[in-house]
């Protein structure tokens, strides 16, 4: 099988898969971060967000290929020991119910401020829209982003 | 080994933070085996050296029973919830019943683990009152410490471990009457840090040394089986091992990782012995619904006669179709088979069943199984089955080495168990003022406890002494159903029957305040205006409580204020899982669609253990059933699920997701269920407020097919 090479969460690694394997699969099967989860397989459902040299992308629709050379940022990459802004306003307003999405959805939230640092209510709704939570955390979400936004305030 | 391991991440992790740590893999005994520990039942135990770990014998899809669960036993055992460890017990033989369902964890761990907490307690008193040598009841526990307050001596629940564990369990330890401290607080959940950096492990997370990853070939036609296979072409995929058929309707694939597993199932050539429902629709399924022989029905609740009165006669038909579950994390599971035991890590919610059912399979005793519960991702009452375990272990078995059963979302979509479809047939005659003198439900509908074999209570399906009430103290009532067959696999899903019965009977019941020319709130209320108990099954339902909530949704909600203009509101309550639920939906119209604002749900669901959580389940109670009520249904065509993923199967967004309000009236009765009962509501006073905005009476859901 042939080797890949990319960064990720700040490490090159090197990785011996099938070309068409999904960055998916290569983060939790062949390098062990089960933060990134599996949903849909189809870009439906958001589970499986992580950056991509800092573009949000599903990455159980980009294949190893695709995202060889390339930096990605995984939710186990994204703050120092889960201490970013957005993961301890998640932890303030205790979002999570499963929790199985909420990696997907942080990553989004974090894309979002990237872009929108002071996003308003609706900027918020329609951006996440692209992640679905089935507990229906959604409110709490909002809470959560609203808060990291303010720099951890209500 | 890459340079990305995260075990060690995981180790520095979960240590941190709340200073809690959820052990999730080990023993499945319950009873933490540590010498010299005060291990009086098998929830809880206190080392030497202060460590109390409380054992949970739920599943934690999501609940909070995590937390919950071992708040109640911390309250009884005046612990310091900041010393409390969480261990998840597996399948074992001493907890009675681990189902996790039925909105039921509460109700049912709440006398065990208060008896678990106190008997503890009383053991550490006793302990130090030994030492000290004073009345036991000169000392008080607090704090993880015994205190004799007139000599001001104190002792921690460490220090006294090993000698409280030398003396006698009390059978009968006195339990608190209130003063709560830790029961009724909004505690911070304690899976949260875990569930916001990647470290928390579901079942699809979990790994074992030299594992291998499957995926199936199941017949997507409802009771097809594998006539032959061709595995030429699966066979030469990259990191495919093994190719086989392991059982009547499945041919399994083994390879190195998920991706090749899924990829040579697609190149895996099977024909399908389609059967007998090869031609089998959805509107051929109603159709038999329709013409179902209704001289079968069997009543499960009368008062008076329904055929005595006269009067004004309303009649209504409502129809629900299927429904899937569809948890964000698809089915999975892990088994290891090892000759004479098989050891199965999985995110269930029925990890007995999976142990005795899998056990038979793979020629083994049920106590050479051992069963651990991952987190799960989601579990809406679809891993109640017990299809992915007993997938694993057959796989496992077949390659004789560990590996991990991984189904794809289209999978999860079309080879489930689904809520089943159900006709509704209303009919009731009012008096001159337009109160009913009569009220008549017929369900008819396959029945899902039938499907699977179990005995029927009284002559009707074992879910609905739960899943169905009748609150109301009309007259003469007549609540009757009739079990029709269908052989599209049938599962419970949140709410199970609740949420058809809720939506006939509270939508007609709201037909039939339109008739008398009544506010539906006011003829609610006229209805329930005496403090009547209503004998349903073995419940008793009180008209005060059911007025209660409706009462605190209404003000809530401002029921007696005017609305804003293009605003519309409907109103509906129900009881289910022993608890009252009553919500007030409120919308807009956009152009013919509706669109939900605001959704305020009043519950009384006894002692609300963690309001915090309580919160949660309402919020997410009306999302999750929002989706089913305004669209997402499974359709069958040609003997098939028709949807296959999340864009034919649209589940709520969060620019779609209404503000939701939940309270709850304050109660010192035990606790009754939470999960569940805010879902039946739900579709009733969403339909009112559209009959409000339209004049168009919603009788069949989901409301925009």
């Amino acid at each position: 099988m042939p080797n890949f090479t990319l960064r990720v969460n700040g490490v090159e690694t090197t990785v011996d898969v099938q070309p068409d394997t999904p960055l998916l699969w290569v983060l939790r099967d062949s390098l062990e971060l089960t933060g990134t989860k599996y949903g849909c397989g189809a870009g439906f459902c958001g589970a499986c967000s992580v950056h991509v040299d800092g573009r949000l992308t599903h990455s159980c629709t980009m294949t190893v290929t695709q995202a060889a050379g390339k930096s990605v940022t995984t939710i186990e990459g994204l703050g120092a020991n889960g201490q970013h802004s957005l993961q301890k306003a998640w932890i303030t307003e205790d979002v999570p119910q499963c929790g199985y999405c909420q990696s997907g959805q942080i990553m989004a939230a974090a894309a979002l401020l990237a872009q929108t640092p002071h996003p308003s209510d609706s900027e918020i709704a329609q951006f996440m829209a692209a992640n679905i939570c089935r507990c229906g955390t959604y409110a709490r979400i909002q809470r959560a982003i609203r808060r990291a936004a303010n720099g951890g305030a209500k | 080994m890459s340079a990305l391991s995260r075990r060690a991440f995981i180790k520095t992790s979960t240590a941190a933070g709340t200073g809690l740590v959820i052990s999730l893999y080990l023993p499945t005994s319950g009873r933490a085996e540590e010498q010299n520990a005060l291990a009086p039942n098998a929830y809880v135990s206190i080392t030497p050296e202060g460590k109390t770990t409380i054992v949970v014998a739920r599943s934690e899809m999501g609940q909070g029973v995590r937390t919950s669960l071992p708040m109640i036993l911390a309250e009884e055992l005046e612990a310091d919830w900041k010393q409390i460890a969480i261990e998840q017990a597996g399948a074992s033989t001493l907890f009675g019943d681990q189902t996790t369902g039925g909105s039921a964890s509460v109700r049912t761990c709440w006398d065990p683990m208060r008896k678990a907490g106190a008997q503890a307690r009383e053991m550490l008193i006793s302990a130090a009152a030994q030492q000290w040598n004073v009345p036991h009841e000169s000392c008080k526990a607090e704090n993880s410490a015994v205190i004799h307050s007139q000599s001001g001596r104190k002792l921690t629940y460490g220090a006294l471990a090993t000698a409280a564990g030398k003396l006698p369990v009390p059978d009968d330890p006195p339990l608190k009457k209130g003063g709560y401290k830790i029961v009724g607080k909004p505690l911070p959940r304690l899976d949260t840090p875990s569930k916001v950096d990647g470290s928390a492990i579901y079942g699809i997370d979990f790994r074992v040394p030299g594992m291998k990853y499957a995926a199936l070939a199941r017949s997507e036609t409802v009771g097809g089986k594998v006539a032959s296979f061709d595995a030429s072409a699966a066979r030469q995929m990259p990191g495919v091992s093994f190719v086989d058929k392991i059982s009547d309707s499945a041919v399994a694939i083994v390879a190195d990782s998920t991706w090749n597993a899924f990829k040579a199932c697609r190149a895996l050539k099977v024909t399908w012995d389609e059967g007998p429902n090869k031609d089998l629709t959805s509107s051929a399924i109603l159709d038999s619904l329709r013409h179902a022989d209704e001289s079968k029905a069997v009543k499960f609740f009368s008062s008076g006669d329904v055929a005595k009165a006269a009067g004004r006669k309303v009649e209504a038909e409502y129809h629900l179709p299927f429904m899937a579950h569809a948890p964000m994390e698809p089915g999975n599971c892990v088994a290891h088979f090892r000759g004479t035991e098989c050891e199965i890590w999985g995110p269930t919610q029925v990890p007995q069943d999976c142990r005795d059912t899998i056990a038979p399979l793979i020629g083994l005793k049920p106590e050479q199984v051992k069963v651990n519960i991952t987190l799960l991702g989601g579990g809406f009452g679809r891993r109640l089955e017990h299809d992915y375990a007993v997938e694993a272990a057959l796989v496992s078995k077949a390659i004789n080495g560990p590996v991990k059963v991984v189904w794809t979302r289209e999978d999860d979509m079309r080879c489930s168990t689904y809520r089943p479809v159900s006709l509704h047939k209303m009919s009731a005659t009012l008096d001159e003022r337009g109160w009913p003198v009569t009220f008549s439900h017929r369900i008819i509908g396959p029945s899902i406890n039938g499907q699977k074999g179990a005995q029927p209570v009284n002559g009707v399906d074992a879910d609905f002494p739960d899943e169905t009430s009748f609150g109301y103290p009309i007259p003469n009532v007549l609540l009757d159903y009739v079990d029709t067959e269908t052989p599209v696999p049938l599962g419970w899903m949140r709410s199970v029957y609740a949420l058809q019965m809720g939506f006939a009977s509270e939508s007609f019941i709201d037909e039939l305040a339109e008739a008398a020319g009544k506010d539906p709130l006011e003829y609610r209320l006229h209805l329930l205006s005496t403090d009547q108990d209503i004998k349903f099954f073995d419940a008793v339902w009180r008209t005060q409580r059911m007025r209660n909530v409706l009462k605190l949704a209404a003000e809530k909600a401002g029921w007696a204020r005017p609305l804003p203009r293009g605003r519309y509101r409907g109103i509906a309550c129900f009881g289910c899982f022993s608890t009252y639920a009553a919500q007030v939906v409120e919308i807009s119209m956009e152009g013919n669609t509706p669109k939900v604002r605001r959704v305020v749900v009043a519950l009384d669901c006894g002692q609300v253990v963690n309001p915090n959580i309580l919160e949660q389940q309402i919020q997410g109670a009306v999302v999750f059933g929002l989706a089913n009520v305004l669209r997402a249904q499974i359709t069958i065509d040609k003997g098939r699920v028709v949807q296959g993923n999340f864009d034919t199967y649209e589940p709520i967004r969060m620019n779609e997701a209404p503000i939701v309000e939940g309270y709850y009236v304050p109660s010192t009765e035990p606790p009754t269920g939470a999960g569940e009962p805010p879902i039946p509501p739900l579709a009733p006073a969403l339909c009112s407020a559209i009959y409000a905005a339209t004049k168009k009476r919603i009788r069949a859901l989901p409301i925009l097919s």
